[in-house]
């Protein structure tokens, strides 16, 4: 009796994974059915002028990952590092809770920093001398408060992967002479390579499924042409969702915008799914292991 | 004889040895290695610091000039009235439904995995679902309240709204959160020896009675400190809340009793957040900036009494 109320509840998340994809699925066919092909293929994503250029979407999302994760993998495996390898018990104690802290930030928070803070101060200048100028609103802006936002993520699956190398392989490699350094980077990082794959990777479909920080810094409300630059504006998959949300009171209409929504999404949930599956299995390699 | 050094007689290897072990020259590859490591985690706790200081700094003059009434008048168009009051309603209620219905869910679900079920097909297809889900965009889940409980449920979500309610937001919140309430809960009961639950059962203890009395309150303390970041999470959540209607840019106050309210337009800390940063009126920005401060005030509180519980009760075995 007891056990099935429970069963149950554990039930409710099957439930779940099937309403999302039956409301997804069944928008979505509605899109691919009606849409001209001719569209899907356009010189930009302008869902109310029936231009669903999907690769635009794909680019934008891309080049604001893409960005993120050149923030996020040095900084984040560089403090997993020196958590796992360098820190006293007593340091790793005090410095932990600063990534914890900062992993805690919600996204539109950092959306707000990357449009008042990093966007002038960082992004502009730079862009001012690699590119001749760049607005306000730019993909790279979302994409370093993207980066940000991922780093503490990819630190802390990072370092778990290293604190989980047995302590017997250090002292073989310091009773064979090493050093430090050469124990953490030829030892201990290759031994927990599945671990820093799997952050990577979880890091990456973190920032792809982002969705806050872009809406608010990357620009493109209401629609984008074909862009990779990082200094240009842009939309990701997520933002294009948001903006066709946001755009009008209503997302419903006759037209294709609306089921557009939750062909993005199935997309979204496609890609993310994937990474979170081949994350997976690497995790499971470094259980595996050790 | 004995004690007189012969260096010739040393063996090459034994003395690169020697000389590694030994040697008091200070390497500087490895300092710099060190630096390198330090100062990513030094950039975060910049990234930190400049981000507090600057909300803090464009944000305080408005608690400076209105104080406390920033906080509890309603929305406006006029940055000199606009307040966060209606938003901290929003996100209250949405909180205690996300509470409602998440926590005995999620720790029911976390109670048949690790106590009851057995390692099946089944319970590993529901094992990897629940990771799954955990992975998916917060925004996918917006999608999901839209077509389920905005347009789908209309009748009972939010007759008068067109379905965009409280109830809509908190139950797409509340979905959001589920399984990382599940897999933290999941955690702390793990966290529990067999020998606990042996002990109970060798007296006669049902499998029930077992988990009541004896698992439970063993795991409590983790199973809180995941709820409270499980809310923490959901209270900073702003992409689903916007698929589901919770970025109404204004709400008729009036006197609605509550129930009314459950079920009409509503506005979120988050989504009421989005909505003053995308104002092209620059008064805005100090009001984004105290509300900002309104939110992490919350978020890092509540935080911080998470890791401090956390560290209290952290029980070793």
């Amino acid at each position: 009796m007891v056990r099935t109320m429970f069963l149950a509840a554990a039930g409710v998340s099957v439930v779940i994974s099937a309403l999302i994809i039956l409301s997804l699925v069944g928008e979505a066919w509605n899109f691919i059915s009606h849409v001209d092909p001719a569209n899907l293929r356009t010189d930009g994503w302008f869902p109310r002028r029936d231009m669903f250029d999907i690769a635009t979407i794909v680019a934008g999302t891309l080049a604001v990952a893409g960005v993120g994760l050149l923030v996020a993998i040095p900084l984040g495996l560089g403090a997993a590092i020196y958590l796992a390898e360098y820190a006293s018990p007593r340091l790793r104690g005090t410095l932990k809770p600063i990534l914890e802290m900062l992993a805690a930030v919600p996204s539109v928070v950092l959306g707000f920093f990357a449009l008042v803070v990093i966007s002038p101060t960082l992004v502009q200048p730079v862009c001012d001398v690699l590119t001749g100028g760049s607005p306000i609103f730019s993909m790279g802006a979302a994409g370093l408060a993207v980066g940000i936002l991922i780093t503490p993520l990819v630190a802390s699956i990072a370092e778990d992967a290293m604190y989980a190398v047995p302590n017997s392989l250090r002292e073989a490699a310091f009773g064979l002479g090493a050093r430090k350094r050469a124990t953490s980077l030829r030892i201990v990082i290759p031994a927990a390579v599945s671990g820093i794959m799997a952050a990577i990777i979880v890091g990456a479909s973190r920032a792809i499924g982002e969705t806050m920080i872009v809406a608010m810094a990357a620009g493109g409300t209401g629609g984008s042409l074909f862009q990779l630059n990082p200094c240009q504006p842009g939309q990701t998959m997520t933002a294009a969702i948001t903006a066709l949300a946001t755009g009008s009171d209503r997302v419903r209409g006759a037209d294709l915008a609306y089921p557009s929504l939750f062909f993005v999404g199935i997309l979204l949930f496609a890609f993310t799914l994937v990474l979170n599956m081949i994350s997976e299995r690497f995790v499971r390699r470094v259980r595996l292991r050790y | 004889m004995a004690g007189v050094a012969r260096p010739e007689a040393i063996p090459p290897a034994a003395e690169l040895v020697r000389r590694a072990i030994s040697g008091k020259r200070i390497d500087v590859g490895a300092r710099l290695f060190e630096g390198i490591l330090l100062f990513s985690l030094l950039a975060a706790l910049a990234i930190l610091v400049t981000l507090l200081a600057d909300v803090v700094g464009r944000g305080w003059v408005v608690y400076a000039e209105r104080g406390t009434e920033f906080l509890t008048s309603g929305n406006s168009r006029d940055p000199a009235q606009a307040g966060v009051g209606q938003a901290l309603f929003g996100s209250l209620a949405l909180m205690v439904i996300v509470a409602i219905v998440s926590f005995p869910l999620g720790i029911g679900a976390a109670i048949y995995l690790e106590e009851y079920a057995r390692d099946t097909p089944f319970t590993r297809f529901i094992t990897v679902n629940i990771r799954n889900l955990a992975g998916v965009p917060a925004i996918v889940y917006g999608l999901l309240g839209l077509a389920v409980f905005v347009i789908a449920l209309q009748d009972l979500t939010g007759p008068n709204s067109n379905g965009r309610s409280i109830i809509s937001g908190g139950l797409t919140l509340a979905i959001v959160v589920l399984p990382i309430v599940i897999i933290t809960a999941s955690e702390a009961l793990r966290a529990v020896p067999g020998t606990i639950r042996e002990a109970a059962l060798g007296v006669g203890a049902t499998r029930w009675e077992t988990i009541r009395s004896h698992v439970l309150p063993y795991a409590a303390p983790g199973i809180l400190t995941g709820t409270i970041l499980a809310m923490a999470r959901a209270f900073g959540e702003a992409a689903p809340l916007i698929m589901v209607g919770g970025a109404a840019s204004f709400v008729a106050a009036g006197d609605a009793n509550l129930i009314d309210q459950l079920f009409g337009p509503y506005m979120a800390m988050p989504t009421l957040v989005y909505n003053w940063a995308g104002l092209p009126n620059q008064d805005f920005r100090a009001l984004t900036a105290a509300g900002i401060m309104a939110l992490l005030t919350t978020i890092l509180l509540v935080n911080a009494i998470a890791i401090v519980l956390r560290n209290r009760y952290a029980r070793r075995w």
